[in-house]
């Protein structure tokens, strides 16, 4: 099929350490002493070798894929936790092995504690393009509740570092509605995005995940559960705000200037393809979806014996992809065009007009594209639009 | 087995007693009857089952007895004579008074057995009076002696106030451990009368239980009152004129033992093979047709639903299963009614007509338990008459069927009810029945701190909670009992829940227009805790007719959108989408309102509990 070629090809690498763990967070992510606890030897600085280890491993079981990478993402975790160093070599070793075209967008996490500017001039030198700071809020409060250790104005010095050392794209994560945020302390952070220098940001509300110490203090009744009415309020400013300051949404939760736009990201929303690599890292392939096991140790016991630590794959049904495409192209700004859906599916698009939630003119050319109010209830549509 | 036992056919009436036990749920009258099957030596005590008179599964669950049965104890007593003791069990609950009372005038006699530590109770005092009625004679008993919290001289004082005997006669025993059972039994014989009957006579045998038993067919309980009943005869129901032949008759001792007759004061058991209970009806008069009656007992009244419910299988697909299950239930019992009724909310199912709240209860756990169904019941409501302006007349057993237009009148049943109670809780008594449109009808002191309380009051308002409350207000020391005496006129209005605009059927209420108000605020704020939010705001509203009384909104919903969907979240947000739709497909949709199943048990449970607590 002509198809895979055209499909872009990402790579997803996962580093899973932090230095400490924040109340809210339920990522595959671990600290020193969570480790040293497992008994396991893996650590952020025999790590890269590992990561390494899998990439070759990867290319052998992919022996006839011919694209070279479009995108790399370095998420994690914190994936500053490693050396600039090691971040260099493991994107040399995905550029040795698949190949990198030119041009390629290479993002990294960073917590905006962990960097100095030596440390973002060596991966600007070694290939990264793009950054991305959790930042959170420029609320001492806020953090508090989040737990997160950094000093706010802190952000803002890796900012200006990352762009004085040659990085095209600088983005900022934001998380809103946390219990506690006041509306003024949401306008003093964006206010700081919006003077920073930076091309994209990605606002998320605060969730409550099951297992998380944020939950069990809100089951305790000692933090308020996170209201969605005050999430939609506050989503309502952020839109607001970084519309007025020259940024457009492309996705439910991203907004970006002209050209600041993640590519790698649209990769997972246009169901392209892509490598994970690390611990719990997601793959897909052509209408397959495979996941690595999750703990590090576990992952390192397949690492080191020369397999693939694949935990365990789906092979995507045709209505499977459907509902995924769906799903993932209403997320985006350009829309979802209405051939991918029912008779039935498009009858219920007709209806989310009239209820508001559907552009009119561009349901009129043939695409399915979000409003205002639509971006906020888009899983409830989604689903009506898989009728 | 007693050896030389008179048989049956041929058992001379003078050695013959009919009774039953008259007692409130827990008091011990199972446990007694099993002692009697003991001591009278027809049940070995290995074989022994607990309350082995109580056949169904869920009596013997609840500790109730809802159909009765009679059996035969030859008895040999201090005279040295053989008697036959033919002891007939009542059902011992409100809705089914009318088989108490046909199980009454089968008998002579009855044992008024009350638990020495607890008191008579409201049902059993109603009893009492109907045994009274009949001119029964009244053997006063206090059971359970054996326990610590018995004060079997105040009980007995109380007894003796009522019945107006000395104390001194109420005897005491102890069903547990059969203490004075025996001596129970004799005074049986000496106290209550023999049968009178005319063994020349044409036969007449009053009909005070028929069971349907899934091998025999309907097995009919008789008391021969008048000549006799023979085995491979014919035989005619006076009430239908419907004739059938005997295929079987006998006596239960405790299990059937075919004779082949039954003869003048003798109870027993008759099968025609016939299947279905309404061709064998409580109270009805048996007769021969080469011989028959002039006249018949009398006392035969068909019964009368009081009480009707909608009843919907959760599972909408199990409707025909639940309709199977209506008919076999109808087969054994006679005053279960049901026609088909739709509802907007609730889908397919059965308008059932009850006795009353028990009986719904019951005839609900014997479906899902017995049929495995899961079953939605709409709040129990009366029978409405409604007089048009017109003088048109409608009978209404659906508050949705509620005409609307010109009403004159609306009539209501009313039942007259008898509450016992601890002094210390008349006010509390009094103010309930107030707010319940009850009128006081008298006050009695049974002892110095127990009071027998009348009332009139609207059936609907009993069936709406009233035990509930009755129970709380009395740290549960209170009981009820009723009985039917007709209708009154009343100022009653039809409540619509509106969902959006559109009327839920279901939760339409027919309520005195005093508290139209309270009921449509209350369920209007019900619905809004229970029923999610939408993506689009939607007005509760209590309205009579087209005047709004009370409006509730639930907020259109703001944000859905989980905010992160990356790689690693794809299948399970796909898999967490396509669980949530699914749930949604099992929502009924009201108008454009998707209202979870969940939400209409809720909002309709609470209404319900008055059944539920009835029995605990």
């Amino acid at each position: 099929m002509t198809e895979t070629t055209t499909r872009t090809l990402g790579a997803y690498v996962h580093i899973p350490f932090c230095a400490s763990r924040c109340g809210y967070c339920d990522f595959n992510t671990y600290t020193a002493p969570e480790l040293e606890r497992d008994g396991t030897t893996v650590s952020p600085a025999t790590y890269a070798e590992r990561v390494i280890h899998e990439i070759q491993l990867t290319k052998t079981a992919m022996s006839t894929e011919v694209r070279t990478i479009d995108t790399v993402f370095f998420g994690g975790g914190t994936p500053t936790m490693l050396s600039a160093a090691d971040l260099v070599r493991i994107l040399s070793a995905l550029r040795e092995h698949f190949g990198l075209r030119v041009g390629a967008e290479v993002t990294t996490e960073a917590n905006p504690d962990s960097v100095t500017r030596e440390y973002l001039a060596e991966l600007h030198a070694g290939g990264f393009t793009r950054i991305s700071f959790g930042h959170q809020s420029s609320s001492t409060k806020v953090l508090h509740i989040l737990e997160r250790t950094h000093t706010p104005g802190r952000t803002w010095d890796a900012v200006r570092w990352a762009r004085e050392v040659g990085f095209e794209h600088v983005s900022v994560d934001l998380i809103y509605g946390t219990p506690g945020e006041t509306e003024d302390d949401l306008r003093a952070t964006l206010d700081d995005v919006t003077r920073a220098d930076v091309d994209h940001v990605s606002a998320y509300s605060l969730i409550v995940e099951n297992g998380t110490r944020l939950a069990a203090q809100v089951k305790r009744g000692e933090v308020a559960q996170p209201s969605d009415d005050v999430a939609a309020s506050r989503y309502v400013v952020i839109d607001e705000h970084l519309t007025a300051h020259g940024f457009t949404w492309y996705e439910v939760s991203n907004w970006a200037t002209p050209g600041g736009e993640c590519r790698h990201n649209i990769g997972y929303w246009h169901n392209d393809d892509w490598l994970g690599i690390g611990p719990g890292a997601h793959a897909h392939m052509r209408g397959t979806r495979s996941w690595n096991v999750k703990h590090p140790a576990a992952w390192a016991a397949h690492i080191d014996t020369g397999n693939l630590a694949i935990a365990d794959s789906e092979t995507l049904g045709p209505a499977d992809i459907a509902h995924e495409d769906i799903m993932l192209r209403l997320r985006l700004r350009e829309g979802l065009n209405l051939g991918l859906l029912s008779v039935k599916g498009i009858g219920q698009a007709l209806l989310a007009v009239n209820e508001g939630l559907l552009v009119e003119s561009e349901f009129a050319q043939g695409q399915a594209v979000l409003t205002d109010k639509g971006r906020l209830l888009a899983d409830g549509l989604v689903a009506r639009l898989w009728d | 087995m007693a050896a030389n036992a008179p048989v049956p056919g041929a058992t001379d009436p003078a050695i013959i007693r009919n009774f039953c036990i008259i007692a409130h749920i827990d008091h011990g009258k199972s446990t007694l009857a099993d002692r009697m099957l003991q001591i009278t030596g027809i049940v070995d005590p290995r074989n022994m089952r607990a309350q082995y008179l109580d056949r169904m599964d869920i009596e013997r669950e609840r500790g109730i007895t809802i159909k009765s049965q009679a059996v035969r104890l030859p008895f040999k007593a201090e005279d040295g004579e053989t008697y036959v003791l033919n002891l007939i069990d009542t059902p011992g609950h409100v809705d089914f008074t009318y088989e108490v009372s046909r199980s009454l005038a089968a008998c002579e006699g009855a044992i008024l057995l009350v638990d020495a530590a607890q008191g008579i109770e409201a049902q059993t005092l109603a009893n009492l009076y109907l045994a009274l009625e009949n001119d029964l004679t009244i053997i006063p008993v206090l059971n359970k002696i054996d326990l610590p919290a018995a004060q079997p001289e105040k009980y007995a004082a109380e007894i003796a106030h009522i019945i107006g005997c000395d104390p001194a006669t109420v005897l005491k025993v102890s069903a547990k451990t059969g203490v004075g059972v025996e001596d129970l039994l004799n005074e049986v014989v000496k106290q209550i009368p023999a049968p009178v009957g005319d063994a020349n006579a044409p036969a007449r045998a009053l009909i005070f239980d028929s069971v349907y038993d899934t091998y025999r067919g309907v097995v009919t309980y008789v008391r021969v009152v008048d000549g006799r009943i023979p085995t491979r005869d014919r035989i005619k129901m006076m009430s239908t004129g419907e004739t059938h032949e005997t295929l079987e008759v006998g006596v239960i001792s405790p299990d059937p033992m075919p004779s082949k007759a039954i003869g003048v004061g003798e109870v027993g058991y008759l099968i025609t093979g016939v299947k279905d209970v309404r061709q064998s009806r409580v109270g009805d008069t048996v007769t021969l047709v080469g011989n028959p009656a002039e006249e018949s007992l009398g006392g035969y009244r068909d019964p009368v639903p009081m009480v009707f419910s909608g009843l919907f299988p959760m599972d909408g697909s199990d409707f025909p299963v639940l309709r199977e299950a209506l008919d076999k239930l109808k087969l054994n019992d006679a005053a279960l009614v049901y026609e088909p009724e739709s509802s907007v909310a609730l889908g397919f199912g059965f308008r059932c007509g009850f006795l009353g709240l028990l009986h719904l209860e019951i005839v609900r756990e014997r479906l899902e338990r017995e049929f495995n169904l899961d079953l939605i019941s709409t709040a129990p409501n009366v029978v409405y008459r409604v007089v048009m302006d017109d003088g048109k007349e409608f009978t209404v057993t659906n508050p949705s069927e509620f005409p609307g237009g010109k009403i004159a009148e609306v009539y209501e049943p009313v039942v007259r009810s008898t509450i016992l109670t601890p002094s210390e809780f008349v006010g509390a008594i009094m103010e309930l029945c107030q707010q319940r449109r009850g009128t006081m009808h008298g006050m009695d002191y049974l002892s110095e701190d127990r009071v027998e309380m009348r009332y009139t009051l609207p059936l609907a308002e009993i069936v709406f909670d009233f035990f509930d409350q009755l129970k709380s207000r009395t740290r549960g020391y209170a009981s009820l009992d009723y009985e039917p005496t007709g209708e009154q006129s009343a100022d009653l209005v039809k409540v619509d829940i509106l969902l959006h605009g559109d009327p839920v059927d279901a939760f339409s209420s027919i309520v005195h227009r005093d508290k139209a108000y309270n009921y449509g605020v209350a369920m209007a704020a019900k619905l809004k805790e229970l029923i999610p939010r939408q993506q689009f705001e939607v007005p509760i509203q209590a309205a009579i007719g087209a005047r709004v009384i009370a409006r509730e909104t639930i907020r259109a919903i703001r944000k859905d959108v989980l905010a992160k969907c990356y790689g690693g979240d794809i299948s399970r947000k796909r898999k967490l989408l396509e669980k949530q739709k699914e749930g949604k497909k099992r929502m009924k949709m009201v108008g454009r309102v998707e209202v979870p199943q969940e939400a209409f048990i809720a909002a309709l449970s609470t209404e319900d509990s008055g059944a539920k607590a009835k029995e605990k």
